[in-house]
């Protein structure tokens, strides 16, 4: 193993904040997006006056 | 004011905006294709004397002096064929070494000294780990030697 | 066995093909997700002059690649929209703009977080970072001329527009740190020269991008079935959808 504790790994060289700040905000993106797309597909379905989800998904 | 309207004039004010915007991202895009000048070039008088531009280049080896009171810098900015002497008072970026590129921002005074107000590292596209980059350079050396011999 | 690929270009069946890729494609973004993450923390080396920020990488590198390939992908159906008024190709194009426009501003934050410590400033209006910058403008703009306007059609076509003009500012992101005196570094990696990266980077950057092409796939087709149920909710299609016909 490269790191040689949970600190020495969080701390990056130095360079944590940057890194974290990185990823953190990499991993808000994509779960903010996912979430959005989540509401749209619940308005949208709401709006179609849909009864059952799993009929939209077209799986036979 | 009619639904109608309304659409119109949000339209008219984004678009307004994205306009005002581009613009101004295309005048700092213009401005600043030639984000910095060589040694060279400022030797040649091509780089604008007494008003603020960038100058970029190595930092010549063995030229780092530090001041007496630690924040003031003396260096030298090179591109092996001219070399300007600069003068910066600040907090170097941490990949500021002698040998690596660099770009500062300042000003030429008569005294043909570049005093620079900001200087920023420019490192370049390699990435390998340490080994690698040692092994690569007692290479080199070992090349150098053997050229001299 | 001869397919017909002209069955896919109608919405419907596009819907059913959609929905059943849908389950591969996140399958694999979330296993290279993993590998590569893996890769990026824990077997990708320390960098000689870098130090540990270098990571940040990871992540950097293939949201810039996605940013503008994207971009790319957008403004070809778009085009093809365009000129053979091809509902389905306009409507894919509207489903990339926000997973585009989420990629160019992952490229722009994580170049910040990254040129801060290692440039030492945020910020830069060199060629490159406000070539990148301009791309996330056009997404914006995309987005936004669309949503204001009603008629999807017309929307469709104002997009399309944008989109293509757009196109030029590809090249000039990619060409920029060759063409002009940028801050910003040249490619490591291209397809002319060998790259300038030792292997074990290079294959968790590679696995990363392939993570964030699946990821893009994902949305991309989970969007564009929002769509065509939104823009085909009045057919007869969809009411027997609705009515479980067609299950």
């Amino acid at each position: 193993m490269k790191w040689e504790s949970m600190s020495d790994f969080f701390a990056m060289g130095g360079y944590g904040l940057y890194v974290w700040g990185s990823y953190l905000v990499a991993m808000l993106c994509i779960i903010g997006e996912i979430v959005l797309i989540r509401i749209r597909k619940r308005t949208l379905y709401k709006h179609l006056g849909l009864r059952r989800k799993s009929i939209l998904r077209g799986e036979k | 004011m009619k639904p109608r309207h309304k659409k119109i004039t949000v339209i008219a004010l984004s678009v307004s905006a994205l306009a005002i915007a581009v613009v101004l991202v295309l005048n700092a895009f213009q401005s600043n294709l030639v984000f910095f000048f060589s040694p060279s070039q400022v030797a040649a008088k091509e780089a604008p004397i007494g008003k603020n531009f960038r100058i970029g280049g190595l930092v010549e080896e063995g030229s780092l002096r530090r001041e007496g009171d630690g924040t003031t810098m003396k260096f030298a900015i090179t591109d092996t064929a001219e070399v300007i002497r600069v003068v910066y008072t600040g907090i170097l970026p941490d990949l500021f070494k002698e040998g690596k590129g660099v770009v500062a921002q300042g000003k030429i005074a008569d005294d043909g000294i570049f005093y620079a107000d900001e200087v920023l590292a420019k490192h370049d596209e390699n990435y390998m780990p340490p080994e690698a980059a040692s092994a690569l350079e007692q290479a080199a050396k070992a090349q150098k030697t053997s050229l001299t011999q | 066995m001869t397919i017909n690929w002209f069955k896919y270009a109608s919405p419907a069946s596009f819907y059913f093909l959609a929905g059943r890729m849908i389950p591969y494609f996140s399958i694999a973004a979330i296993i290279f997700l993993i590998v590569g993450l893996y890769i990026a923390f824990f077997s990708a080396p320390t960098d000689f002059q870098q130090g540990e920020a270098y990571r940040i990488i990871f992540v950097h590198v293939p949201a810039a690649w996605m940013s503008m390939f994207l971009y790319l992908v957008m403004a070809f159906w778009a085009g093809i929209g365009l000129a053979f008024t091809t509902r389905l190709s306009s409507m894919v194009a509207s489903a990339i703009a926000p997973t585009g426009a989420m990629f160019a501003f992952l490229a722009l934050w994580t170049g910040a977080w990254w040129g801060k410590p290692m440039w030492g400033t945020w910020w830069v209006w060199d060629a490159r970072l406000t070539s990148e910058l301009i791309l996330f403008f056009l997404y914006i703009g995309f987005m936004s001329l669309q949503a204001a306007i009603d008629d999807p059609r017309r929307a469709d076509k104002a997009g399309a527009v944008i989109a293509l003009v757009g196109v030029v500012n590809v090249p000039i992101i990619y060409f920029s740190v060759q063409w002009w005196n940028t801050l910003h570094q040249g490619a490591s990696v291209s397809l002319v020269q060998s790259p300038k990266m030792a292997t074990a980077m290079l294959s968790g950057m590679l696995i990363m991008a392939l993570a964030a092409w699946m990821y893009s796939i994902v949305t991309i087709l989970i969007r564009t079935r929002l769509i065509i149920l939104e823009r085909e909710r009045h057919t007869a299609w969809v009411s027997e959808l609705k009515e479980g016909v067609l299950e």
